[in-house]
């Protein structure tokens, strides 16, 4: 049963870098605005315009 | 098969979906309904925009408006080169880049998104916006050496999406209220609160002997988490007590402290001493739940007070010219480059100009001073000054900024009355009441031999006695109530003065104005008056805001008006000023020089140096329903009535108040004041309803002072309120709501004492658990939140104001 304290441990360790991202996330701004991130990806990229040298 | 070829004639606006009218637009094969929507067209086509169309189908939809308007607009943005302005609404500057927020309320749709995102196209020195669809908000960063402040608000408004720059404040305010340092504080507590929780189940479930040598583990991991829970969680309730106790004063805060501070304590000892599970999930539940109500409470707050500072607005009304011809306005309706009239007395609502006349203002709203400033033509005016003498003509160049004006108003308040709110007396007892009870316990159950409960019911008493209704429910109530109120042009100072408005129960009316409507009137004019008379009484009267002048002038034929010198207006008593080599005297007997024969007649006498020239009758009409209003009015107060006008409308009064009301005539604004000192000293509460200007005085002496307003610009900050004249019926609903309001407070606090009384009771025997002790707090706050809703609403439905 040693091996309860490596465990306990390593679970520790990840819930902490969750936390992390988390705290990372929160201080960019990331959730300021839940809303426009939805509309906005539904906007389409712009094709590169087609050259004179594209023969396809 | 044949396919029926449908051709779809375009019936409606490629832009913006209007109807066509019969002049069409044409650019592109595709019709427009007006130039504005063609003009955006053309520039999107011409940056290869028209993606924009490709979203939605005209999205122009609310946006072709503004830009119709953006040619003429170029020169009214002139307020944005001013670079003390300028710097009022941006966010950020550096050598390169600028960063701004704007308002924009034309953004709907995801064609909007698009377009404002890909800004970079139009001109690529904004090279980065971002839009924040809910707020309608747009965020910009560009390069201010190559596009200035003042070209990209032209950019925006020549694509239709105009910011709406006076709701600038509400940008900025809005950014104060996400407060991301709570909301951090609360994920580190709730991830403590969660590791602990599982780090407990053991000793929850029981440990076996196999499996002891596990608790130090657990017991030292709890200890680990609850460090940051305790000292940067918790930090904010240790620094309010401490600085609550180094004034000798126990506030709400205390009791939270000391009970984060115990627990923590006993915990480390448990641990380090290895004698027992120590008290690490109540601790971080505990903070976890207290910093979670206080993000409900800021939300919710912040919505109600976000909703009265920024959409309410001063029923007040400017004069505006309009090609010399003069217009009332109300002040959120101004706009940049209006011209004002502003008459002696009255308020300068904007940033304006100064364009003609002499400009002595009056800062003390703003800064406290008295003694007027002078200004020259072309100097900048600041919103909040008063005109002293001569009226001034004066150009706004900055849009209106109600906010603003509320809170200055609210900086000059200061308790007149030593009476402290209910909230802060209670306060002050509770915590103490709090200690002494968990000390009782404590002590009664360490007498008992039973420590364990003794330290239970000790941490339960504490936590369990909520103090939030004291924070909550009054704030929330009173709130609800201004917003009730503003919908009706009821525009209360603030949550204090409801109070004041509930507790009153004398009512003193003046005459001119108040009971009388400056709307209309009927002028009868006794005497003789040449044109160039007349002319000058028209030039003098145009500077006076009395609605004695403001009546007598419109009624009159004049061609133009002379320059005046020397203007004086003698509040109560009337004006005067030298025109054209002459002194004219226009007024009361009071204001008339000595050594005249006059005849008996009362009214506004005219008199150009020696000489009496007539008098003017005005019959000002009363405001309807009165004697009805009066009848429902006497229910609650004594009326009186103290007006500054001679008696020639005794009879009408008696007819409308009731029989045995005080009327006084010929009242001076020192009278009116004394009256008012008179009734206090009897231990009435008055609330006085009177004209802003002239009675000044008496209003700020009341103990609820009400300034009716009818289109005109007669704010005092004396005033605790303001009442538009059309809204004056509603004033018994008013009362009657504002002692609702303090019902249901004192409900909420009945709802309160009844939760803490029966916590309070099961806590003392220990047997509450501290962890469920910690639950009930969250519970009580969104009780007593919900209720205090629930009732405002229905009280305002019963009284009929919703």
């Amino acid at each position: 049963m040693n091996i309860l304290y490596f465990l306990v441990g390593c679970s520790l360790l990840m819930a902490l870098v969750f936390l992390g991202a988390f705290i990372w996330s929160l201080k960019s701004g990331q959730h300021d605005d839940m809303h426009t991130p939805g509309i906005r990806i539904l906007l389409d990229d712009e094709k590169p315009e087609k050259s004179d040298l594209d023969h396809f | 098969m044949e396919h029926a070829k449908a051709t779809s004639v375009a019936t409606t606006c490629y832009h913006c979906g209007e109807d066509l009218p019969v002049h069409v637009y044409e650019t592109d094969n595709k019709l427009f309904c007006c130039a504005g929507c063609k003009s955006v067209y053309e520039i999107l086509a011409s940056n290869n925009m028209c993606n924009y169309y490709a979203y939605n189908q005209a999205p122009g939809r609310l946006s072709e408006k503004a830009a119709g308007r953006s040619s003429e607009k170029e020169s009214g943005l002139r307020y944005l080169d001013e670079p003390a302005i300028a710097a009022r609404l941006i966010d950020y500057q550096d050598k390169e880049n600028t960063i701004v927020t704007f308002y924009i309320p034309a953004i709907h749709c995801s064609s909007c998104i698009w377009l404002l995102e890909h800004l970079y196209r139009i001109h690529p020195a904004i090279y980065n916006s971002r839009i924040h669809f809910i707020k309608k908000e747009v965020t910009l960063s560009f390069k201010q050496a190559e596009v200035s402040l003042r070209e990209v608000v032209h950019i925006l408004s020549s694509i239709g999406y105009e910011p709406l720059i006076s709701a600038q404040d509400v940008v900025k305010e809005n950014a104060k209220a996400i407060d991301k340092k709570l909301i951090l504080k609360i994920a580190i507590a709730g991830f403590c609160m969660g590791n602990v929780m599982l780090f407990s189940f053991p000793e929850y479930f029981g440990i076996t002997d196999l499996e002891s040598r596990f608790r130090a583990l657990f017991g030292w991991l709890n200890l680990a988490l609850c460090l940051p829970v305790t000292f940067y969680c918790g930090r904010d309730y240790f620094v309010s007590a401490y600085n609550s106790l180094k004034q000798r004063r126990v506030n709400l805060d205390t009791p939270l402290a000391l009970i984060i501070a115990v627990l923590f304590i006993r915990t480390a000892l448990a641990t380090v001493l290895n004698s027992g599970p120590g008290f690490a999930d109540t601790l971080t539940g505990l903070v976890f739940l207290l910093l979670m109500g206080k993000w409900v409470k800021q939300r919710t707050y912040h919505h109600i007070s976000f909703d009265r500072d920024y959409r309410s607005y001063f029923p007040i009304a400017v004069t505006t010219l309009e090609e010399g011809k003069e217009k009332p306005v109300e002040i959120n309706a101004l706009k940049v480059g209006d011209r004002l009239w502003i008459r002696n007395g009255e308020l300068i609502p904007a940033d304006s100009i100064l364009m003609k006349g002499e400009g002595w203002v009056d800062m003390s709203f703003v800064t406290g001073e008295t003694d007027p400033q002078q200004k020259v033509l072309g100097e900048i005016i600041y919103a909040g000054g008063r005109q002293e003498g001569a009226a001034i003509e004066v150009e706004v160049v900055k849009p209106v900024s109600q906010s603003y004006l509320t809170a200055l108003w609210n900086r000059d308040y200061h308790r007149e009355n030593a009476g402290q709110n209910f909230n802060d007396t209670i306060a002050k007892y509770f915590s103490v009441a709090v200690f002494v009870v968990s000390l009782a316990a404590f002590g009664y159950w360490m007498a008992q031999g039973d420590s364990g409960k003794a330290w239970a019911a000790f941490t339960a008493v504490i936590i369990v006695a909520c103090p939030c209704v004291l924070a909550l429910s009054t704030p929330f109530t009173l709130s609800a109530l201004l917003s009730v109120f503003d919908k009706k042009g009821f525009y209360v100072k603030n949550t204090d003065a409801v109070e004041q408005l509930a507790q009153c129960d004398s009512l003193v009316f003046d005459k001119t104005g108040t009971l009388t409507s400056t709307a209309k009137a009927s002028i009868a004019f006794s005497g003789t008056l040449n044109d160039t008379e007349r002319k000058m009484l028209a030039s003098l009267l145009q500077h006076s805001a009395h609605p004695l002048s403001r009546h007598i002038l419109k009624s009159m034929r004049y061609d133009g008006f002379y320059p005046l010198s020397d203007f004086k207006e003698v509040t109560g008593a009337g004006i005067q000023a030298r025109i054209l080599e002459h002194t004219l005297y226009v007024g009361s007997k009071r204001i008339l020089p000595e050594g005249l024969n006059l005849p008996d007649t009362q009214g506004v006498h005219v008199v150009i140096d020696k000489t009496y020239k007539g008098t003017f009758q005005v019959q000002q009409e009363w405001r309807e329903a009165l004697p009805e209003l009066m009848q429902t009015l006497q229910a609650s107060f004594t009326l009186s009535v103290l007006s500054g006008d001679h008696a020639k409308d005794e009879k009408t009064l008696k007819a409308i108040f009731p029989a045995g009301t005080e009327i006084r005539f010929q009242q001076s604004p020192g009278q009116k004041l004394d009256a008012i000192v008179e009734k206090q000293q009897k231990g009435r509460r008055v609330m006085m309803l009177g004209d802003g200007l002239n009675d000044a005085g008496a209003l700020k002496q009341s103990d609820f002072g009400v300034a009716i307003t009818d289109n005109i610009n007669n704010f005092t900050p004396g005033c605790d309120a303001i009442l538009k004249g059309d809204s004056m019926a509603l004033l018994p609903r008013f009362h009657q709501m504002s002692k609702d309001g303090l019902k249901i407070i004192k409900m909420s606090f009945a709802i309160a004492t009844a939760y803490n009384l029966i916590g309070v009771f099961y806590a003392v025997q220990g047997t509450l658990y501290p962890l469920v002790a910690a639950v009930l707090m969250p519970v009580s706050t969104i009780t007593i939140i919900s209720f205090t809703s629930i009732a405002t609403r229905y009280f305002a439905k019963k009284n009929k104001l919703i």
